[in-house]
This record gives structure tokens, C-alpha cells and sequence, in this order.
């Protein structure tokens, strides 16, 4: 099988080396070579942020470049935006409708840009855009973002919805278990 | 069985699987993890040292008296380092010695993108470079072999893409090794000239028997280097992750030759692979050591003409700069992927201090106050960022207080009373005690400010000698800051509240007006921490704004809180980051900023 990349991408802290390590532990129980890649350290401090995920037959590049992802999967609307140009064309971008101002915009020095789903959109971008915050609320945590996300984005893959939710007991403390099911499944159906 | 793995991980697996019963490190990103990871291996005596020379002096000393031992760095943290490795390459090991540095190419996390190959080159001392985790853990499992049967320190040399990135791995037995021995030896391990000077040629012979190595390509059935034929004649010789790039562009269509012993390299190796193509390319990132050399073996070759000197390579880079140029070989599905942007300007998010950082009280005094900032290496170099904009300069771990007292020495009176220097905790401990005694040696009139957030904190919080706890968690040796300040003949020290705007302005104001050296240490645990000396860290409720209250003037976004903006010209605080510091409540003068159960009884009431 050709490669396949899922770029994750948000503001540091938001809980995408969770995201990652689910994918990339589901990803190696279906048989794919796997790759994740990560950033720690400066940028994790409320900057952009953003994880690499490859898997296929032969994985070799730990990074998506330019035009090769076939998933952005995206904790907040402008880093959805500014990693547009690694979508392939006809990708899809599953995203968290939460914005957080970054620095410029709340010092006054730039202004949050209008409409940003709608303007991926015109450029051919496949759109799947959710309140994700409210949900993982509802599931019982603002930390749950990015297994809500992660319901969200089981949608698109022929993988049973068995084994995703047993790659999150797998993947998380015994105490989140119950937390984060409840939040992949309402990202998963709502 | 199979299972996907950090490259910092696979490499401490590696090591103690190859044996390794002592490591001690200094953190610092993209190395942190190797150490972090070797810690959960009770059979291994782990620990945070002060700083890089420390840690690889203890490994040697471990080395000396006969257990295999490690320690780890990020690149720049090898010029720390750099003393004891250069002449512990003279003198050889008892046990096995592994130094894993991490470099940063890109300078994801880092001050600059400095190339450590070298440091081995400079050194003599072999150097391995894995390409990914499974190599990471297999050249970490034979480096102890390597290090005694040659008598040599060695290096492993990753990146951040090797380092942070996980990929699949299958995991080994630990081999046991009985303690070697330790003979006093003074001809080899005590480098006085007359000694030395012997020492020196064994050097260069290790060195000859070493590219030997290399030109045989495998060593305890790893393959170091290793050559890719293909039926066309490009032929690319790269190292590290540049061989994952030119794999995934080139495929089969091109030779690779791919070095995993990258110093010293293999002279036959490269010229029988040079012989047996017609055009020849060399795809490594930052300097051009391999082209370098190859060019110094007679041969011609592209590289740095067409490749960067600087940043990370990709897919892409190689695929726009190499594709065009090549001939005679078959370019399909080699172009760069077309790829859509909005048209509009999408804002920079940068990093900053995180909602509740105790560092951002002193900063926002600082920048009040108008001060100089002779900045350091940590999360508080942040204060330098909009819109504070506290911080002059930075250099190293450890220079902002040296830098103080240099600066201080030329601009006198007027740039001792507004000029300071601020340095964490641990930075302070791994290079800054040396820096404050030049200043109570030399009687020299400045203001150091410690920022003591009880932990090491960019990194990803590791335990320090300021802190109490030893890299388990567990109880250990606590430095008092204020007593060794004292002890150093600095009379004036006080320790302030970050958090206390009027305590931070009233303590620098005096402290720079003093006419003798001073030390003020602001405490406050970061604001990430959920426990300090084992008990927990209560942070205040998430505070709210009162609509009816504010007037919309923006006085509590001049401290730069990311948890703080404007909507509909009132303030807004996003429950999911505050911490309820109340920084932002002293900034208000309205008293528009109060917690959820004082609005609601202001409500009610």
C-alpha cells in the first residue's frame, strides 16, 4: 500500500502526542509500518504545533512535506489554515471549530481571520468541522479534545471501531478510560 | 515482538541491553528522553547531573572502574562537554563509555544548529549515527563492544527526527557484564605532557583500525555503513534521516551508500562506490563533512552547490533541488506535490509563557521598569517576546550573569542601576554559580535575578540540585540557594514573590540602586507543576470577567497573558488555561477581574 499521512496540528498543550501515540499504536495492530513524528520543547509553550503520522507498507520520511497529507486532523480553526498547504489535493481536514487568539491577534497586532472553513473549502479542501470542545465537555473533560477528534477522523478509515476503542484502553491511565471512550464516541457519531 | 518506539527510547533500550549500569546527563531537547527513559531501568544507577561536563566525567569515572556507563546531551550541551571528551579519546576506557548527543537541526528547540560530527571529528573519537528508532537501538546495543575492543569513548549522534520520532523496533535481551577490573594505570589514564604525548599516536592508530571497520561495514552483525545498488549510475552517499529522505524520493532508482559510522569514514568504501557510478551526490544536513572529505579523496561530487547549509532537509527539498539535475534515470512520480494556500495572511503563534508562568510578574516589572536583560537559556527567554519585550540578549547556559558583570565593567554607574541579569534556577546551578562568584570575587556592582521555578522547566521538568528530588522523584541532597549566594560573600539577597507586582517593582528598584553586588530570587513553582517536594501545587480558580465592570482599556493584556483577549472591547479569560494567578487583577483598576463566585454574588447582590 502507497503511504498515508495524517498530519495532527494545534497550539502547544492541547494534547496532540495523545492523539499521535493512539494512531500510531492502532496503526502497528493492523499490520502497517508506522511512523510518528513529534516536536517537544520550545514550541510545546502555547505555539504551533504540529505530529506527523505515516503508515504503509515501507514508511520512510518521518515527515509529511508540502501536498503529500491526506488528513489534517486540527485542535483549532488558524492552525487548520496555516498547514493548508500540506493537504494533497482532495485531502481532508477534520477540525475542532475552537479558535484561540495567538499572541499577535491578542496584542492587537494582527486580526483572527473570517471564515476560515468556508475559505479551505473554496480552495477544494474536504471539510469536516465540529465544536469539539463542547463535546469533550460533555464527555466529561476540556482535555478530551483530541479523542474526540479522533472519533471523528475514525470515520474515514476501514478500521472496526472495536479496535479503536480498544487501541484508547490501551493507550490510556485506566482512570481516563471510561472519559475518553465516551469522547471518541461522540466524536464518532455526533 | 514488534512495537513502535521513540528514538530516544530505542536508544536507551539499546544501552541497556548492551549492559549500561551507570548514566548520568544534564536534559536538554531533543536528548532529554534518552536519560528520562534509562531511569525506569531500576538495574541502572541514573541521575540528573548539574550540567554536561559533570555528567561525562561520572561516566568516565564508572567507565574507569569497570561498569559500562552513558551520558546524554543536546549538541551545544557537548561544548560543556567537550573538555573531559577530548582527552578522555587519549586515555581510552576500562568499560564501555557511550556519549549520545542530540542535535537540532531547524532549531526546534535551541539557540543554534551547530554540527557535532565535529566535535568527533576534532576529538577522534568514533561517532555512530543511527536513521531511525530500530537503528537507534541497534547501534546503541553493540557501542559498548565497540567502546572496549578499540578503547574508545563512542558517540551516537541523532537529531530531533531520529530523536522524536518513533518508528517500529523489536526488542533484545540485556547482556550482563561482570565488573572489569580496575588497575592504576598512570602511563594511560594520567595525562601529565610526558604521558600524553604517548598517548597521542595510539590515538591516530585506533583511528586507522577504525576506518578499517568502516570499510568492512558491519560490526557484531549490525550493519554500520552499508551500500544499495540499483541498475542506474546516480550514485548518493547520506547519513541519518537524509537517507529516510532520499528513500522516499529516489526509491530503488538511484545507489545509496548509507553511513552509520560517520567518523571516522570509510576512505575504500567511498572511492570503490565513487567508481561504480557516474555522478555522485552527497545528502547530509548542516555542514559538509562527507563532502568534505570526499573532495579531500581527489573525488568530484555535488552537494552544498545545490543543498542548503542550513535547517532540516525533506522530501520536497530534495525532489526541487537533485530531481531537475539528474539524467538517466526515470522521474516519474518525483515531483513536487502541487499544494494550495489561502490568500490571506494567517498570524504567527509563536511560543509564549504559559497562562500562569511565575516568570511573567518579574518580566512584566522588568519591561515596566524599562531595565537591560541580560537574558539565559530556558523558558523564561520567552520574556523577550511581545509584547514584554524583556530580555536583551541571550548566549548560553550561564552568560547572562558573566555578561552582567562585563557589560557593567564598561557602562559603570549608569548601567549598573538599570541593567540585570535573569537566569533560572537550573541554569543557574549548571553554569551560573561560576558567573556570580566572578561578580562576588570581583566585587563587581550588579543585580542578579534568579528565577527559581523549582524545577527544569523547558525541558519538560526534570529535578535539579535546587529542588530536593533526585531524577526518581525520591529525596535527595537540596541546594539552598540563598545560603550559597551568601557563602559566596553576596550580603544582599532576597527572595520575592512573582506573583506580587508591587514586591517585584519595590525589590528591583532597590536592589538596582544598591551600590554593591545583589541577588534577588524569584520564587514561585511553574505553573505546570502538580506537586513541589512531593506535595501538590494548589493553583486559584480560573478567574472571569465582570462586563459591567470593565471598560474594555486593555490594561491586563499588557502582561501578555495567552489566556487573556479582547471580544467585544471587554476582556475575555479562557477558562481552559487560567490558573487564577491574579497577575491580571492587579493590572485592572476597575476590579473587573474576579473569580466565578465573586461575580455571581456581585449578580445577586
Amino acid at each position: 500500500m502507497e503511504t498515508k499521512n495524517i498530519m495532527i496540528v494545534g497550539v502547544g498543550g492541547q494534547g496532540s502526542l495523545l492523539a499521535s501515540k493512539l494512531l500510531g499504536h492502532l496503526l502497528l495492530t493492523q499490520g502497517y509500518d508506522v511512523k510518528v513524528s513529534e516536536v517537544h520543547g520550545m514550541s510545546q509553550r502555547g505555539g504551533s504545533v504540529v505530529t506527523y503520522v505515516r503508515f504503509g507498507d515501507r514508511v520512510y520520511s518521518p515527515i509529511i512535506d508540502t501536498g503529500e497529507a491526506d488528513f489534517i486532523v486540527s485542535f483549532e480553526q488558524l492552525e487548520a489554515a496555516r498547514y493548508l498547504p500540506f493537504l494533497k489535493k482532495g485531502g481532508r481536514i477534520v477540525t475542532n471549530t475552537q479558535k484561540i487568539d495567538p499572541m499577535p491577534v491578542i496584542t492587537g497586532a494582527a486580526s483572527y481571520p473570517e471564515d476560515l472553513i468556508g475559505k479551505m473549502e473554496e480552495k477544494g479542501a474536504l471539510v469536516d468541522a465540529m465544536d469539539c470542545l463542547t463535546l469533550a465537555e460533555q464527555a466529561g473533560s476540556v482535555k478530551a479534545v483530541n479523542i474526540v477528534l479522533m472519533g471523528r477522523l475514525s470515520k474515514y478509515f476501514d478500521i472496526a471501531e472495536e479496535d479503536w476503542k480498544k487501541a484508547i484502553e490501551e493507550c490510556v491511565p485506566e482512570k481516563f478510560r471510561e472519559l475518553n471512550l465516551k469522547a471518541f464516541s461522540l466524536g464518532r457519531n455526533d | 515482538m514488534k512495537e513502535l518506539m521513540l528514538g530516544n527510547k530505542a536508544l536507551a533500550r539499546g544501552l541497556y541491553e548492551g549492559g549500561c549500569c551507570v548514566a548520568s546527563s544534564y536534559p536538554g531537547t531533543p536528548s532529554t528522553e534518552v536519560t528520562e527513559e534509562i531511569s525506569l531501568f531500576r538495574d541502572i544507577y541514573s541521575e540528573w547531573a548539574p550540567n554536561e561536563k559533570v555528567a561525562m566525567e561520572v561516566a568516565f569515572g564508572a567507565a574507569l572502574a569497570g561498569k559500562r556507563s552513558m551520558c546524554a546531551m543536546k549538541h551545544v550541551g557537548m561544548n560543556v562537554a567537550a573538555d573531559p571528551m577530548y582527552t578522555a579519546s587519549y586515555t581510552g576506557v576500562n568499560a564501555g563509555m557511550v556519549i549520545v548527543v542530540a542535535d537540532d537541526a531547524g532549531m526546534h528547540s535551541s539557540q543554534n544548529e551547530q554540527d557535532s560530527r565535529h566535535h568527533a571529528i576534532a576529538s577522534k573519537l568514533p561517532m555512530l549515527e543511527p536513521g531511525d528508532s530500530a537503528e537507534a537501538l541497534a547501534f546503541a546495543r553493540i557501542a559498548y563492544d565497540l567502546s572496549e575492543e578499540y578503547d574508545t569513548p563512542v558517540i551516537i549522534k541523532t537529531c530531533t527526527r531520529v530523536a522524536h520520532s518513533q518508528s517500529v523496533v523489536e526488542k533484545g535481551e540485556r547482556v550482563e557484564k561482570e565488573r572489569k577490573p580496575y588497575e592504576k594505570n598512570p602511563q594511560k589514564f594520567l595525562m601529565t605532557p610526558a604521558n600524553a604525548i604517548r598517548r597521542h599516536p595510539v590515538v591516530e592508530e585506533r583511528t586507522r583500525k577504525l576506518i578499517t571497520l568502516g570499510n568492512e561495514c558491519s560490526y557484531k552483525g549490525v550493519e554500520l555503513n552499508r551500500v544499495e545498488k540499483s541498475a542506474s549510475d546516480v550514485g548518493i552517499i547520506c547519513d541519518s534521516t537524509c537517507y529516510q529522505y532520499v528513500k522516499e524520493v529516489f526509491g530503488d532508482k538511484v545507489n545509496v551508500l548509507k553511513i552509520g559510522l560517520v567518523n571516522p569514514l570509510p576512505t575504500t568504501l567511498i572511492l570503490d562506490f565513487a567508481d561504480s557510478v557516474k555522478s555522485l551526490w552527497i545528502v547530509e544536513e548542516l555542514d559538509p563533512v562527507i563532502e568534505n572529505h570526499c573532495k579531500a579523496l581527489g573525488l568530484k561530487v555535488h552537494g552544498k552547490d545545490v543543498l542548503p547549509l542550513e535547517w532540516e532537509y525533506s522530501q520536497n527539498l530534495l525532489r526541487e533541488k537533485i530531481v531537475p539535475l539528474l539524467e538517466g534515470i526515470d522521474r516519474d512520480g518525483m515531483e513536487v506535490p502541487c499544494s494550495d494556500k489561502l490568500e490571506e495572511t494567517i498570524p504567527v503563534r509563536p511560543p509564549v509563557m504559559c497562562a500562569g508562568c511565575p516568570h511573567r510578574g518579574l518580566f512584566y516589572t522588568l519591561s515596566k521598569q524599562k531595565v537591560r536583560v541580560m537574558g539565559d537559556i530556558g523558558c523564561y527567554t520567552l520574556g523577550g517576546a511581545a509584547p514584554l519585550f524583556a530580555m536583551d540578549n541571550n548566549l548560553c547556559m550561564g552568560a547572562s550573569v558573566s555578561m552582567l558583570h562585563g557589560f557593567n565593567k564598561v557602562g559603570q554607574e549608569e548601567s549598573e542601576g538599570s541593567t540585570v541579569a535573569v537566569i533560572g534556577d537550573s541554569t543557574f546551578i549548571h553554569s551560573g554559580m561560576t558567573s556570580l562568584a566572578d561578580i562576588a570575587y570581583n566585587l563587581s556592582n550588579s543585580t542578579v535575578i534568579i528565577l527559581d521555578n523549582s524545577i527544569t522547566g523547558m525541558t519538560g521538568h526534570q529535578q535539579n540540585p535546587a529542588t530536593g528530588l533526585d531524577i526518581h522523584g525520591d529525596p535527595c541532597g537540596k541546594i539552598d540557594l540563598e545560603s550559597l549566594v551568601r557563602a559566596m560573600g553576596i550580603q544582599r539577597v532576597r527572595a520575592v514573590d512573582p506573583y506580587d507586582l508591587a514586591q517585584c517593582d519595590a525589590a528591583v528598584k532597590e536592589e538596582l540602586a544598591a551600590k554593591e553586588p545583589s541577588v534577588i530570587i524569584s520564587r514561585r513553582p511553574c505553573a505546570l507543576l502538580k506537586t513541589v517536594d512531593r506535595k501538590p501545587v494548589v493553583h486559584k480558580k480560573p478567574l472571569v470577567n465582570d462586563p459591567d465592570k470593565c471598560v474594555g482599556c486593555k490594561s491586563c493584556m499588557k502582561v501578555g497573558c495567552p489566556a487573556i483577549s479582547m471580544k467585544d472591547k471587554k476582556a475575555v479569560i479562557d477558562r481552559t488555561q487560567c490558573i487564577g494567578c491574579g497577575i491580571c487583577q492587579q493590572m485592572c483598576k476597575f476590579d473587573a477581574l474576579v473569580t466565578a463566585e465573586e461575580l455571581k454574588r456581585r449578580k445577586e447582590g
